[in-house]
C-alpha cells in the first residue's frame, strides 16, 4: 500500500475532528509578530476566518494528530472497533501545515487534539512537540489549542500550558452512568482530576504575574470543555447541573454543547437519528443566561418541563418569564438592570442603551422599538410612559401569542 | 454674543467642503472646528468626497473667513472623537454631514451622545457598527495568495512575497493596516484593493495606487489542501445555511477559494447524511416492549453480518421475574437447531454446576450476548466462531432491552463476550471474575468463564478451573440468598 499523501491524510484527520465543537480563539494574552521572527498576533477578539455549511465557524485548524485509538468510546469515529480509514500526521507536518495556512490568512491558529497511540504519555508528548515546533522553532505567535489527555502525567500537561493558549479536556457526557456506560475506558475521577490539577497551575501562573512581570503564563485564555447532548438519557436540568458545576469548581471558560450527530460506522448502542439541534441552542441559552444574565442554575431549571427539559418552541428566557408572570411588567423607566434582563426579548446591549437613554428622557414604547428588534415580542413585559399591558401579562393564550409560528414540517426532519 | 452675532454669515451662504481623500478625519476634523467658530449652521454645508460630482447648491466658492480671535473653543467629547473617526470609513456620503450635525449640537448639550433613542445618534451607531463589521470580515477573509517566483531569477535569498485582492465595503483598508502588519511582520505581503493598495516588505508600509483583480495571483498550491479542509471539517448532519450566510454573506465569496465548494457540499449534505444512517441503522425507533416482542424482532435482526447467516436467532427463556440472569456468548450448533439457550453440551455442563452451587435453572433467565450462531462451514460441520466486538456491540441492543424487561438483580455473564455485551468494553476473566461489578441501576454483574471454556482443557487445568468456576457459583448463589434477603 502506498502511504497516503498529505491531501488525504488531511481529509482523514480533519473529518474525524469535526465533532469537538469549540473553534474559539478568543480571550488569550494580546501579543503580535513585531520584533519576532516568525507570524502571528492575538488581539483579543477571535476571528472567524470562514463558515462552513452547517453554520459553525473555521477560526482553527482542527485536526487530529492521529485517529488511531486504543480507547472505545461508543460515540466516537474513531473508537478502536471502528472501521474507519486510519492515519497519521508526523508533529512536523502539522506545523508546516499550520504555518502555510497562517501565512495565507487561512485561520488564527491550531486546534490538536489526538486518538490515544500506545499511550497516554505517548500521544501527550507528540502533541507537546507540535506546539514546541510552532512556539520555539518558527517562533509562532498565533492561537494553540490543545486538547489534553487526563491520563498523561502533570509534568507534560504543564508543558503544554507553557505553550498553549488554551486547554481542554472533555467531559463528554452530563452523568457519570453515562460515561461509564458510553465510554468504558474514561474515568470521570481522573477527568475533573486533571481538569482541577490545570486550574490550579492557571491560578498560579496568574498569581505569579502579579508579582514578576515574566512569569510564565500558563494557558492565558484558560481551560473549557464539551458534553455531548442527546448521547445518553440526561435531561436538560442535568446537564445545565452539571455545566454550573463545571463553571463554579473549574473556572472553565467554556461548556461546549455538542448535538450527537450520526457518524460513520456508528456503534449499536447509540440512538442514530439527525442530530438534537434545537436541544443544543436552547442549552447554548441557557448558558448565557447563566453567563451574562445573572440567572442562577436553578432559575434555569425552573424554566424546564416535568421531565427537566427546556421548551423546544420557545427559549429559556421566554419559558421562565411565563412561568413567573408575577414578576412582570417591567418598567423600563424605573427598574434595575438586573431585572430588565429578565425582561423576554431584552438583550444585554438593548437594557445598557436604554439605562443610557433614560437618564436624557422618559422612555416611551416607540424608543424601546427603536432600541430593540421586535416590540412586539416585549410588549406584555414592559411598562412605558404610555404603554401598560393591563391583562396582557396575565392572559392565559399568552404563550401562543409569542411563540413562533409553527413552520411547515421539514419532509426529512426526525 | 454680540461679536458673533457681528461675524455670523449672511443667510443663504452655502459653503462647499472639498475632501482631498474618502477617510481623510484630521481634515475633516480641522474644516469642522472653522465652520463650528464661523457658526456655519449644518444644513449651509455641502461635504464632497473625492471623485463625487459635488451637491446640488454647491456653488460652493463662498470662503469662509477665518474664526474670530475670541471664538469659543469648540467641545466633543473623547468618545466623539473616536466615533466619528470610525464612522469616517463608511461609505454614505451622508457621513461628513451627519457627524458636523453632531458636532453643532454637542457643543450645546455635551451628553447628546448618551441619548440612544435620538435619530443622529442610532444612524451614527449604525455607520459604526458597519465600518467594524466591514473592518472584522477584511481581516478574516482576506486571502493572500504566494506569487510564483522564479527561484533562479532571484536567488534563494529573495523573500516569499504573499498577495491578496480583496473589494471592502466602505473606506476601511488604512484603518485596517495596523492589524496586518503587526499579525504578518516578518512577512512580504500586498493587499489590493479597487481603492488602493498597502504594501509591507518587513520594515516599511508603503500607500500604491487602486488595483485590479488580474494584478494578484489567480491560484496557490496551498488553496486544494484549503478546499479540502473546509469539505472534511463540514458536517452533513448540520446543515444550517442560514447561519452560514449570515456571518459570510454571498458578497465575499468571490475572493474566497473555499466558496466554490459550497454548493456540492450542501446538495450532498442530505445524501450523505442519510447513508450514515442507514449504514448504522439500529432502526425501530421504538424499542420491543415485551419479551415476546423482542423475540420476534429479532428473527429479522440483519443488522451485522451474523445475521446474514441464515441462521434462527434465539431468544433467552426463563421467568420474566427472575432474579438472576444467566448471559452466554451465542447460540451454539444445537441451539440453533433446538431454537433454545444453553442445550448444547456446554449447557449440560452448566447444570451440572448450578445444581451443584444450588442454583435453580428453572428460576433462572437464561439468554445469549449475540442472538445468532456464528459459524464457518468445515465439511459437513459448522465450526464455531467467536462474534467481533462490533458484532457484540450491535446485538447489545437486545439484551439491553432484555435485561430491561426482567429487571434481573444480579447478571452473571459467562465469558470475555458476554461480559462484554454488558460493559461494553473487552475486560480479562480472571482480572474481573469473583466480584460484583455495579451495572448502573442498582443490578451487579459478576463475570465468570464460559462453560466452553472448561469442555476444552483437559487435565489440572481442567480441574483448577472447574474449581474456580464452582468458587464463583457458590458465591453468586450466595450472594444471590443475600440480596432476596433484602
Amino acid at each position: 500500500m502506498s502511504r497516503p499523501s498529505t491531501l488525504e491524510k488531511l481529509a482523514i484527520l480533519a473529518d474525524a475532528a469535526k465533532y469537538d465543537a469549540s473553534c474559539a480563539s478568543s480571550g488569550t494574552s494580546k501579543r503580535n509578530s513585531s520584533g519576532g521572527k516568525g507570524v502571528g498576533s492575538t488581539e483579543g477578539m477571535g476571528i472567524c476566518h470562514s463558515y462552513a455549511p452547517d453554520g459553525r465557524c473555521i477560526s482553527l485548524l482542527k485536526i487530529l494528530l492521529t485517529n488511531h485509538c486504543i480507547f472505545d468510546c461508543h460515540y466516537c469515529v474513531n473508537r478502536k472497533s471502528s472501521n474507519v480509514v486510519r492515519a497519521r500526521f508526523t508533529p512536523q507536518e502539522v506545523a508546516d501545515l499550520t504555518l502555510s495556512f497562517y501565512r495565507r490568512n487561512y485561520i488564527e491558529g491550531l486546534f490538536l487534539s489526538s486518538g490515544i497511540v500506545k499511550n497516554a504519555d505517548h500521544t501527550m508528548e507528540q502533541m507537546v512537540e507540535v506546539a514546541r515546533i510552532l512556539r520555539d522553532e518558527n517562533d509562532f505567535r498565533g492561537y494553540i489549542h490543545l486538547k489534553t489527555i487526563p491520563e498523561a502525567s502533570p509534568d507534560l500537561i504543564h508543558r503544554a500550558g507553557l505553550l498553549a493558549d488554551r486547554l481542554s479536556i472533555n467531559v463528554e457526557l452530563p452523568t457519570v452512568a453515562g460515561l461509564t456506560r458510553l465510554a468504558p475506558d474514561k474515568n470521570a475521577g481522573m477527568i475533573e482530576g486533571a481538569m482541577g490539577g490545570m486550574k490550579a497551575s492557571i491560578d498560579e501562573a496568574r498569581d505569579g504575574k502579579k508579582h514578576f512581570r515574566h512569569a510564565p503564563k500558563f494557558a492565558p485564555a484558560g481551560q473549557s470543555t464539551q458534553m455531548i447532548v442527546g448521547a445518553d438519557s440526561a435531561s436538560d436540568a442535568d446537564i445545565v447541573g452539571k455545566a454550573s458545576q463545571l463553571y463554579g469548581r473549574f473556572r472553565l471558560r467554556r461548556v461546549y454543547y455538542s448535538a450527537f450527530s450520526p457518524i460513520p460506522d456508528a456503534s449499536a448502542v447509540l440512538p442514530l437519528k439527525r442530530p438534537p439541534l434545537i436541544r443544543e441552542h436552547r442549552l447554548y441559552q441557557s448558558d448565557w443566561l447563566m453567563r451574562f444574565y445573572g440567572f442562577a442554575p436553578h432559575e434555569v431549571v425552573e424554566a424546564t418541563d416535568a421531565a427537566g427539559n427546556l421548551p423546544l418552541d420557545i427559549d429559556p428566557k421566554l419559558a421562565w418569564a411565563l412561568k413567573f408572570r408575577e414578576r412582570f411588567p417591567v418598567d423600563v423607566n424605573r427598574s434595575s438592570r438586573e431585572m430588565l434582563l429578565r425582561v423576554p426579548g431584552l438583550g444585554t446591549r438593548a437594557v445598557g442603551q436604554i439605562l443610557a437613554t433614560r437618564r436624557h428622557r422618559t422612555l416611551r414604547l416607540d424608543d424601546v422599538g427603536r432600541l430593540t428588534t421586535s416590540v412586539a415580542k416585549i410588549r406584555p413585559f414592559i411598562i412605558t410612559c404610555d404603554w401598560r399591558p393591563t391583562m396582557l401579562t396575565d392572559g392565559a393564550d399568552l404563550r401562543s401569542l409569542l411563540a413562533p409560528k409553527q413552520e411547515q414540517l421539514e419532509l426529512f426532519a426526525a | 454674543m454680540t461679536t458673533r452675532g457681528k461675524l455670523k454669515p449672511r443667510l443663504g451662504a452655502f459653503y462647499a467642503v472639498q475632501l482631498p481623500e474618502a477617510d481623510d478625519f484630521a481634515f475633516w476634523r480641522e474644516r469642522a472646528r472653522g465652520l463650528v467658530q464661523c457658526d456655519v449652521p449644518p444644513d449651509r454645508i455641502a461635504w464632497i468626497e473625492p471623485g463625487a460630482t459635488g451637491s446640488l447648491f454647491a456653488s460652493g466658492d463662498t470662503r469662509l473667513s477665518p474664526p474670530p480671535s475670541d471664538a469659543r473653543a469648540v467641545r466633543a467629547s473623547k468618545a466623539f472623537v473616536q466615533a466619528a473617526q470610525t464612522a469616517m470609513c463608511h461609505s454614505d456620503p451622508d457621513r461628513f454631514g451627519l457627524l458636523y450635525r453632531l458636532l453643532w449640537r454637542l457643543q450645546g448639550n455635551p451628553r447628546a451622545l448618551e441619548d440612544r433613542a435620538d435619530a443622529d445618534v442610532r444612524r451614527l451607531d449604525e455607520f459604526i457598527r458597519q465600518v467594524r463589521r466591514d473592518m472584522h470580515k477584511m481581516r478574516a477573509f482576506v486571502r493572500f495568495r504566494l506569487v510564483p517566483t522564479d527561484a533562479d531569477a532571484l536567488g534563494p535569498e529573495a523573500a516569499e512575497h504573499y498577495v491578496a485582492w480583496f473589494e471592502p465595503e466602505h473606506h476601511i483598508l488604512r484603518a485596517n493596516a495596523g492589524f496586518f502588519v503587526r499579525r504578518f511582520a516578518n512577512m512580504r505581503w500586498s493587499i489590493l484593493t479597487p481603492q488602493g493598495s498597502l504594501h509591507w516588505d518587513g520594515d516599511a508600509l508603503c500607500e500604491g495606487p487602486p488595483a485590479q483583480k488580474a494584478d494578484a495571483p489567480a491560484g496557490d498550491a496551498m488553496e486544494e489542501l484549503w478546499r479540502r479542509y473546509y469539505a472534511s471539517i463540514f458536517n452533513p448532519a448540520r446543515l444550517k445555511i442560514g447561519a452560514m450566510l449570515k456571518e459570510m454573506p454571498r458578497k465575499y465569496w468571490k475572493n474566497m477559494p473555499e466558496t466554490a465548494l459550497i454548493a456540492d457540499l450542501v446538495a450532498g449534505a442530505q445524501g450523505r447524511e442519510a447513508t450514515m444512517i442507514d449504514a448504522g441503522a439500529i432502526a425501530p425507533e421504538d424499542r420491543p416492549d415485551s419479551l415476546s416482542a423482542i423475540d420476534k424482532a429479532i428473527h429479522m435482526c440483519r443488522r451485522c453480518p451474523i445475521g446474514e447467516l441464515e441462521t434462527r436467532a434465539v431468544m433467552g427463556e426463563g421467568p420474566q421475574d427472575a432474579d438472576l440472569m444467566i448471559v452466554g456468548e451465542q447460540p451454539g450448533d444445537q441451539e440453533d437447531l433446538a431454537g433454545r439457550p444453553f442445550v448444547g453440551p456446554a449447557g449440560h455442563l452448566l447444570d451440572e454446576h448450578l445444581e451443584q452451587a444450588g442454583i435453580d435453572r428453572a428460576a433462572t433467565y437464561v439468554t445469549n450476548g449475540v442472538k445468532h450462531f456464528k459459524f464457518v462451514m468445515r465439511g459437513k460441520r459448522r465450526l464455531h466462531q467467536s462474534p467481533t466486538a462490533k458484532e457484540i456491540d450491535t446485538c447489545r441492543w437486545w439484551i439491553e432491552d432484555e435485561r430491561a424487561l426482567v429487571k434481573p438483580k444480579l447478571v452473571l455473564a459467562l465469558g470475555a463476550s458476554a461480559a462484554r455485551s454488558m460493559l461494553g468494553r473487552t475486560v480479562s476473566i480472571s482480572r474481573e471474575r469473583g466480584r460484583a461489578h455495579g451495572l448502573g441501576d442498582g443490578s451487579e454483574l459478576w463475570i465468570t468463564a464460559h462453560p466452553s471454556y472448561l469442555l476444552r482443557l483437559d487435565g489440572a487445568g481442567r480441574e483448577e478451573q472447574e474449581r474456580l468456576f464452582d468458587a464463583d457459583l457458590a458465591a453468586v448463589a450466595g450472594r444471590l440468598a443475600e440480596l432476596a434477603g433484602r
